[in-house]
């Protein structure tokens, strides 16, 4: 290698980008060129007086926290847990109404199944539990006209264990309804009869166990049917069937 | 690329650690505090805009800088600098070999003590050779990453410091007192 050729790449040799192969001659030239290994040197002190001269600029400590405050208040990552909280917090207030909704629902609900409790407890229990006194459904059904603001349709109950034992206008809630009572073997079965449009009722259909009472509800052609009682599930069952055939006659 | 450049995630992690050098080179571009503080907010907002476009794995360091450099040629005094650049004919290696050989190096020997005079003739420099020479020698990028930051190819990369360094040596040849 000859001095031009060294010269040529010692930049490159000095900046750490002469291919290793091309290293070896250029470490033989400068360890028998004075020459060389001198502009080697100066060219070093150079690129270090550069580095040094080059780096005097520095950010003040207020801006840099000016730009990380830009970029960390704008972080995506924030964004993003933001919005999984924001969401979270919605998904909270949200379960949070529905439950209370629910809760206030099944308030109501638990409020008027008491009550209905109370009145078939109340009714059976009084000297005269009916106004109506029939087992005929043709005599009950048109006693209830002109007393309450709905009319209805009543089962035949040949060839059943069912008894019509007569009815009587009841109260839920400042709303008028029919109270039918029923009677199969030793119990008696209430049969409680609303418009649908009592808020208290917006449940669909279903079983419940109200006490020691079980209860059958539904809703059918704009009315709210309870059906109530110490009987088993199965004969309440049986009576709501009856009652649901009946209905859509 | 991917295995050269072994990124963490964030654009704070990756940004952040270089926020001292960007203002340093920033500051050298503009040559003025509060033009340089704008050019890195500037920035670092564009950089942190268009970070989903940054591919991990490849090299943040040229991207920002890009961006940086990009920005600064869009300023006024960016674009009043940008069009004295003249390009010439700096492809040509001839032209490296032939500066470096006008020069006579072992004539000029910098220290610490010529600081002063390092700074004022980097100042002095083209704007092209002035962030070539910056890149390399205080950011100590490669070849490669100052072709990718000023979107050159590597030999021009190659050429333009021979030059740069050159046209210090002459700058500096006249401003060292006389010996």
């Amino acid at each position: 290698m000859d001095c031009e050729q060294c010269r040529s790449q010692l930049d490159a040799y000095l900046d750490g980008e002469l291919p290793a192969e091309q290293m070896s001659a250029l470490h033989a030239h400068l360890r028998t060129c004075s020459a060389c290994a001198a502009d080697a040197l100066s060219r070093v002190q150079l690129k270090r007086t550069i580095k040094t001269a080059g780096s005097r600029f520095a950010p003040s400590p207020e801006f840099r926290e000016k730009i990380e405050k830009k970029i960390g208040a704008r972080r995506p990552r924030k964004w993003g847990f933001g919005w999984a909280v924001a969401g979270a917090l919605a998904v909270v207030l949200l379960v949070g109404a529905l439950v209370s909704y629910l809760e206030t629902r099944n308030l109501r609900q638990q409020h008027a199944y008491s009550e209905l409790a109370d009145l078939h407890v109340g009714t059976l229990a009084s000297a005269n539990p009916v106004d109506v006194v029939s087992s005929d459904r043709h005599t009950v059904k048109p006693w209830f006209q002109g007393k309450i603001p709905f009319t209805f349709n009543l089962p035949e109950l040949q060839n059943t264990d069912f008894t019509l034992l007569g009815g009587r206008v009841t109260y839920l809630g400042q709303t008028p309804g029919a109270h039918l009572i029923y009677q199969i073997r030793k119990h008696q079965i209430s049969v409680f009869l609303f418009p649908e449009d009592l808020v208290s009722w917006r449940a669909g259909s279903g079983s419940a166990k109200e006490r020691a009472f079980n209860l059958e509800t539904w809703s059918q052609a704009g009315m709210r049917y309870v059906v109530f009682g110490d009987a088993s599930p199965e004969d309440l069952r049986n009576l709501s069937s009856l009652l649901k055939a009946a209905a859509q006659s | 690329m991917s295995a050269a450049f072994p990124q963490p995630g964030t654009f704070e992690e990756l940004a952040m650690p270089l926020f001292g050098q960007i203002y340093n080179f920033a500051h050298w571009l503009a040559q003025d505090r509060d033009e340089a503080e704008d050019l890195v907010q500037e920035t670092y907002l564009k950089a942190f805009k268009a970070f989903g476009s940054f591919q991990p794995g490849t090299n943040f360091r040229a991207w920002i800088y890009r961006i940086l450099r990009n920005t600064f040629l869009n300023t006024r005094s960016g674009k009043k600098l940008a069009k004295t650049i003249s390009l010439d004919d700096e492809e040509s290696g001839a032209v490296a070999a032939a500066t470096t050989d006008a020069q006579t190096p072992e004539s000029i020997l910098i220290d610490r003590n010529h600081q002063d005079l390092v700074t004022s003739a980097l100042e002095e420099l083209p704007l092209h050779f002035r962030e070539v020479l910056l890149l390399c020698e205080v950011e100590e990028m490669s070849y490669q990453e100052i072709a990718d930051t000023i979107a050159v190819p590597v030999g021009t990369v190659m050429s333009r410091l021979s030059r740069a360094r050159a046209a210090l040596r002459a700058n500096l040849q006249q401003k060292l007192p006389r010996t």
